[in-house]
């Protein structure tokens, strides 16, 4: 190994590193713009709402971007055959990572195509269940960030995503209640429980990853 | 040089090639087989620096060696080294980590039983101590080196890839460490008995660079060496890499720096010197087995982890192996030599005789044995010294190592005429520094 070589591993690696932070920054702001748009959606609407669709195309873009730098750490990983022991844990939580800002993607799809239209008195409660999800996901990115720099620090970060990921679930319990509990039609209460799930969804999605984050620390901390 | 020195250097040769195929193995195993090295990468460091090691600091651990048997006929280095080799092979086949310390150990001494010489106990009771003594030290240095290793990396907060990327050097940087220390330590094993009969002469180059017979020989086995790391090691790497314990990068890194620190405290002159120079204690040069390092220090981690990853099945195979490898070794070795001599005719050790000449018989009133007990013995001549050594025990309260050493002096060689002189193994003492000794001994029991 020459020294050309050997520099090459230390650039190539510092490469990596900023994909990789780029990467969960780009999840993080997923979740964000997520937030706001869906709040954007209940204050006005969705489909011509421009403040909503702006949040739309914004996470979309993310979620392109997010496929292709998980692609390309991917490959490096198994190119230079790095971390050899954590290579599959590291992969497996890119995948599910991305698939959170498929998720946070597809959701918002979901609005503006179908035009879930909550009743005003649902709103606050609405707004709630996104917070409480975005927040869990931002909890996983701070887990996953620590998973890479700091392996004692994911635990302090992860039982916050358990917390948000119940939160949620108690919120939309409330929220599939109220629904079913009012004098809209079925169909409608049904469409709305829907849409609730899927927002819930993220957070149940963010929790799985949270376990299995769990287990890469424990491999990780060996 | 003659064939049929080449032929009787081939067993040496092999026995490099076994050292090559398995020991440097445990060098580089952890690294290789966590796909943190690649091979050709692994096996390239290890051969450069194995050569270098053996060359530039391989003789102080072939002192022990020669200690313990002076193996003084080609043909008897030959089957020593032949059956020391066997013995690592096959227990490569079976997929044991042995050494070929343990194997060329239990080769001299089964050249000792067959050619009549008697075993050094001190030599072996040293080297047999480093059997142990290598493994727990293996363990302690694995242990400590992990706690601090793990320390440091908490401190650090390195992130995964950047750790990754110093792992794969200090993988390597060790490796090169431990490679130039099996070198140093083990070529002894290899080439440590074809040194009393080394066929090469010293040659030097301009001013520039003098090779000893001795220095010659150790390339030549260095070379075999590399050649056993090329061609054999990839799989027993792959074994060791996670055979008895799986191990993380940094792990695999505290192990070969661990058991490269054990090679190199067992072979470093210069640091015993430095150490007995300070006061301080230091370890005997002694030839120890890179596998029983190797295994000591994934053990000393394991343990550290609560011990429930160890698989202790294997580990107490590996043991038997160990205790089995010099026993096979030395059986081998006596059989062989036994049809070297009677079927092939090959001198397989100098013959010689012993007598009890009155320096020795003054050194062994002077340890407390009336010279009237052993009268009888002043005008036999022995061949060989476990005969002498054996006489003595009949008239004498003696100990073995006392004995020993007197069987040592005893050699003698007629000057053609009616004398005899001690030539005997103890070299530098001759008849008249005996005497001294003697007369010093009994200086300081009069004038305490």
């Amino acid at each position: 190994m020459n020294a050309r070589s050997a520099l090459r591993i230390f650039t190539g690696t510092k490469t990596l590193e900023n994909q990789l932070d780029e990467f969960l920054d780009l999840l993080s702001e997923s979740g964000i713009l997520y937030r706001a748009g869906l709040t954007y959606y209940l204050d006005n609407g969705g489909s011509d709402n421009e403040s909503f669709q702006h949040k739309l195309k914004q996470v979309d873009k993310m979620e392109s971007r997010a496929d292709q730098l998980r692609r390309s750490i991917e490959q490096s990983l198994y190119e230079q055959s790095l971390i050899p022991d954590l290579r599959a844990d590291m992969l497996s939580l890119l995948e599910d990572l991305d698939f959170l800002i498929n998720v946070f993607e597809e959701n918002l799809y979901a609005y503006s195509v179908e035009n879930p239209d909550f009743p005003k008195t649902l709103h606050p409660l609405m707004k709630q269940l996104t917070e409480q999800v975005a927040l869990s996901v931002e909890a996983l990115v701070t887990a996953a960030r620590s998973f890479l720099r700091d392996v004692g620090a994911v635990r302090d970060h992860l039982h916050k995503v358990l917390l948000y990921e119940h939160e949620a679930d108690q919120v939309a319990l409330a929220l599939k209640t109220q629904i079913f509990a009012s004098d809209l039609s079925l169909d409608r209460k049904m469409h709305l429980r829907d849409f609730v799930d899927k927002v819930e969804g993220v957070s149940n999605e963010a929790e799985d990853v949270a376990d299995w984050l769990a287990i890469y620390t424990i491999k990780r901390a060996a | 040089m003659e064939i049929g020195i080449l032929i009787f250097l081939s067993s040496g040769l092999f026995l490099g090639w076994s050292l090559g195929a398995n020991d440097a193995a445990n060098i580089f195993g952890t690294a290789v087989g966590s796909r943190m090295v690649r091979f050709g990468t692994a096996a390239l460091i290890c051969s450069v620096f194995v050569v270098l090691g053996a060359t530039i600091s391989g003789s102080g651990a072939a002192h022990t060696l020669g200690e313990l048997g002076s193996v003084d006929a080609i043909a008897g280095a030959f089957m020593a080294a032949l059956a020391a080799a066997l013995t690592v092979f096959v227990m490569t086949k079976l997929g044991l980590p042995v050494s070929t310390s343990q194997g060329i150990v239990g080769a001299i001494i089964g050249w000792n039983l067959f050619s009549g010489h008697a075993t050094d106990l001190s030599a072996l009771t040293k080297i047999l101590g480093t059997w142990v003594g290598a493994p727990l030290l293996g363990a302690v240095f694995g242990a400590l080196l992990y706690l601090l290793t793990k320390w440091v990396l908490s401190l650090t907060k390195l992130h995964l890839l950047r750790l990754d990327a110093y792992t794969r050097w200090g993988l390597i940087l060790a490796g090169a460490f431990g490679a130039y220390a099996l070198g140093a330590n083990n070529i002894a094993n290899v080439m440590g008995v074809f040194v009393p009969s080394s066929p090469f002469t010293s040659f030097s180059v301009g001013n520039v660079l003098t090779m000893s017979s001795v220095e010659q020989l150790f390339l030549l086995g260095a070379i075999a060496i590399a050649v056993g790391v090329f061609t054999y090691s990839r799989k027993v790497m792959m074994t060791v890499g996670d055979g008895i314990m799986a191990l993380t990068p940094v792990a695999a890194w505290v192990v070969v720096v661990a058991q490269s620190l054990v090679l190199f405290l067992f072979a470093s002159a210069g640091l015993k010197a430095f150490l007995e120079g300070a006061g301080l204690p230091s370890l005997p040069l002694v030839p120890v087995s890179s596998s029983q390092a190797v295994v000591g220090a994934v053990i000393g981690i394991g343990l550290l982890q609560g011990g429930r990853a160890i698989r202790w099945s294997l580990l107490g195979r590996i043991s038997a192996g160990w205790v089995a490898t010099p026993v096979i070794a030395a059986g081998i070795c006596f059989i062989s030599l036994f049809f070297l001599q009677n079927v092939f005719d090959q001198q397989v050790f100098q013959t010689a005789q012993y007598r009890l000449l009155p320096p020795l018989i003054e050194r062994i009133a002077d340890q407390g044995t009336d010279p009237a007990r052993i009268q009888d013995l002043r005008n036999e001549r022995f061949e060989s010294e476990r005969a002498m050594m054996q006489a003595l025990a009949e008239r004498t309260e003696l100990t073995y190592q006392q004995r020993f050493e007197i069987a040592k002096l005893a050699k003698v060689e007629s000057d053609g005429g009616a004398e005899d002189h001690l030539v005997g193994a103890g070299a530098e003492k001759t008849a008249r520094q005996v005497r001294l000794a003697a007369a010093v001994s009994r200086a300081a029991k009069t004038h305490p």
